[in-house]
């Protein structure tokens, strides 16, 4: 039988990922009334990977998310209002307005950012992971790329640096089987990160990435491994983009056959299920839940609505520190 | 007291020993920096004192290396990190472009990013065209960098230590023909500041401003300008960015004539942005358009006659600054 989540933890993860959910179905109205800038990357049908993995770090830990990485704030302590504030592009946004959906970051969440170049948090993260290792802590970093990231030469080096080095730092690969519109197969070669893993002398494990308590479980062992000092694992998420590439993607490179098909495999539904087949929660609690988390999401759009534009003075502002004397 | 000679390479060691003596969240990672004491030889003697965690051999991943530099930077250490040849920044640029030079801004500000990155430049040694190469524009353009070109042993060792107690994002340029060169050089710790260029001499005819390398040129090209009457005031840009725009105007009201050498091309190199600010700002005050002295327009070549006549020359200094006093 598969290890069952505490029920309270397992109501905990569940609120968090329908936060995460929410929060990405109200950017899509947004979006779609035009006060999104530039676009926006919705991580729909992959909560269960920062509520199962990023969710357990601690504070003083690490994450370096990606283009898609609302989930990965949130789970990692990122809150609704300076999130939906900055990806609104306001003052009181986690970057003020300058950074957006593709660079949120907290150093105070330990969130070294979102990327929006496709494999360049990696490096960030082997430099967190030195980091802790030389001032002889034991935090670890987890940092997050997808398929299309894997063939990057970044991926690579990073890999190797981070397992020659023994730093602690996960890799944590969500295959969500697109890079934009190119299906991971034409991609990938061998299709199979864990033999790249290999190759690179690193520990790896295969986990359907739509599954909670999988992931969830697996993180556990994972995260212990590394903070005891042995060096880099992977983790390879196995799941899927429901949404496109971007909000408002056409979508042409794949059958809607294929999306429904993965849509009955969500990783919230999923959750629920477990929820009341073990009469954690009631389907009214559920809904409970649900209901509360939506006015979360509602009033944190509230607040980054009726939040103020940065002024017009700031562009010169926060290119570089100031110099000690 | 005799004057304490070191040569340039000396220096750029001294001041990365001190700092690390220092400052224990201080270390240096590379490409061959320990054992083999770098490929300059600017790090010898570091590993035997500071040990390899702090003096860090890295592999062959110039993106990764710069990019784990940021990391450090932003997670509590204070990295250098060497990049041997100018030209492999091609391999890094990703991570300094847009991740290093833009975090603090992107994360609006709450990002500190104390992050030394030293390399080499500069033709003349008959390293080709992958290994000669004058890139600094490809850093100066970039908001969120600082870009220093050291020309002498003491300002090799204090723009590196200001670099290094910098909160910021430093690009330290070095030159390969000026790593044997010696000059005075105090023991003790001190800083040239960042944003500070040098009046290297004072005169009244012309301001020539060099950077680098060329600066030793020009010091060779005034020799003969002076034999032949011709009075330069003679200026070492030092920091490219930011350009001490100050100093230069205050030569130019008093020459109202300019010559700029750099080592880069002439389409895009380094002296067209300084001949454009002084063309924004001191227009009023030239009595002559600014005459630059640059590398031609090619690849740098193998052959050492070719290469020398790609790269600007004492001989074209003094033509440059003949031009715009006639």
């Amino acid at each position: 039988m598969n290890k069952q989540m505490e029920p309270q933890y397992l109501i905990d993860r569940y609120r968090l990922m329908l936060v995460i959910r929410l929060h990405e179905e109200a950017l899509k109205v947004l979006f779609k009334q035009g006060k999104i800038g530039g676009t926006t990357h919705l991580c729909i049908g992959q909560e269960a990977i920062a509520a199962g993995l990023i969710a357990q770090l601690r504070k003083d830990d690490y994450i370096v998310s990606t283009h898609r990485g609302h989930g990965h704030m949130l789970a990692k302590g990122g809150e609704l209002r300076p999130m939906l504030a900055e990806i609104l592009g306001k003052s009181t946004g986690y970057c003020k307005g300058k950074g957006g959906s593709m660079h949120i970051a907290s150093l105070e969440v330990g969130n070294l950012g979102a990327n929006g170049i496709v494999s360049g948090g990696l490096p960030i993260a082997v430099g967190s992971g030195l980091s802790a290792k030389m001032r002889g802590t034991d935090q670890i970093t987890v940092v997050s790329f997808g398929d299309g990231a894997s063939n990057e030469g970044n991926t690579h080096e990073s890999m190797n640096l981070a397992s020659l080095w023994k730093l602690p730092v996960v890799f944590l690969f969500e295959n969500n089987r697109y890079a934009v519109s190119t299906e991971v197969k034409c991609s990938m070669a061998g299709c199979d990160m864990m033999k790249r893993a290999a190759g690179y002398d690193i520990p790896s494990r295969v986990v359907d990435g739509n599954d909670l308590e999988k992931i969830h479980f697996a993180g556990i062992e994972i995260i212990d491994f590394v903070r005891s000092g042995n060096g880099p694992y992977l983790l390879e998420c196995d799941t899927y983009r429901i949404e496109g590439h971007y909000y408002g993607d056409a979508m042409i490179y794949r059958e809607k056959e294929e999306v429904d098909e993965w849509r009955l495999k969500d990783p919230i539904g999923r959750v629920e299920k477990a929820l009341l087949e073990r009469g954690v929660l009631t389907e009214k609690e559920c809904r409970e839940i649900e209901a509360e988390v939506r006015k979360d999401v509602e009033d944190a759009v509230e607040y980054a609505e009726n939040s103020p534009e940065p002024a017009i003075e700031s562009i010169f502002e926060d290119i570089f520190t100031k110099e000690d004397a | 007291m005799t004057k304490r000679i070191l040569t340039y390479r000396q220096a750029v060691a001294e001041a990365m020993a001190g700092e690390m003596r220092r400052d224990p969240t201080i270390f240096l990672m590379g490409e061959d920096v320990g054992r083999h004491g770098g490929a300059f030889a600017c790090s010898k003697g570091l590993v035997e004192e500071f040990g390899a965690e702090r003096v860090r051999d890295t592999p062959i991943c110039e993106s990764v290396i710069a990019g784990a530099g940021l990391g450090a930077a932003l997670t509590g250490m204070r990295p250098i990190v060497e990049i041997m040849y100018m030209d492999f920044m091609a391999m890094a640029m990703d991570s300094i472009v847009n991740q290093a030079a833009k975090v603090k801004y992107m994360f609006g500000g709450h990002a500190v990013v104390p992050l030394t990155i030293r390399t080499a430049f500069g033709a003349g040694r008959g390293n080709a065209a992958q290994h000669s190469q004058s890139l600094e524009t490809w850093f100066t353009l970039i908001p969120g960098l600082i870009v220093v070109t050291p020309s002498i042993p003491y300002d090799a060792k204090g723009l590196l230590i200001s670099a290094i107690r910098s909160n910021n994002t430093v690009i330290v340029i070095e030159n390969k023909l000026l790593y044997g060169e010696q000059g005075e050089v105090p023991e003790e710790d001190y800083v040239v500041p960042i944003g500070k260029a040098a009046i290297r001499r004072e005169g009244k005819d012309v301001t020539l401003i060099a950077t680098s390398r060329m600066c030793k040129l020009g010091e060779e090209a005034i020799q003969v300008l002076t034999e032949d009457g011709i009075d330069v005031e003679f200026i070492d840009l030092r920091t490219l960015k930011p350009m001490d725009m100050e100093t230069l105007a205050v030569s130019i009201a008093k020459t109202h004539r300019v010559v700029v050498v750099n080592e880069g091309h002439r389409t895009g190199g380094f002296s067209n942005e300084v001949s454009a600010r002084i063309m924004d700002e001191c227009f009023s005050d030239l009595d002559a358009p600014v005459i630059r002295v640059a590398a031609e327009d090619v690849p740098i070549p193998y052959n050492g006659k070719l290469d020398a006549e790609v790269i600007p020359a004492v001989k074209d200094i003094v033509a440059g600054v003949k031009q715009v006093m006639s």
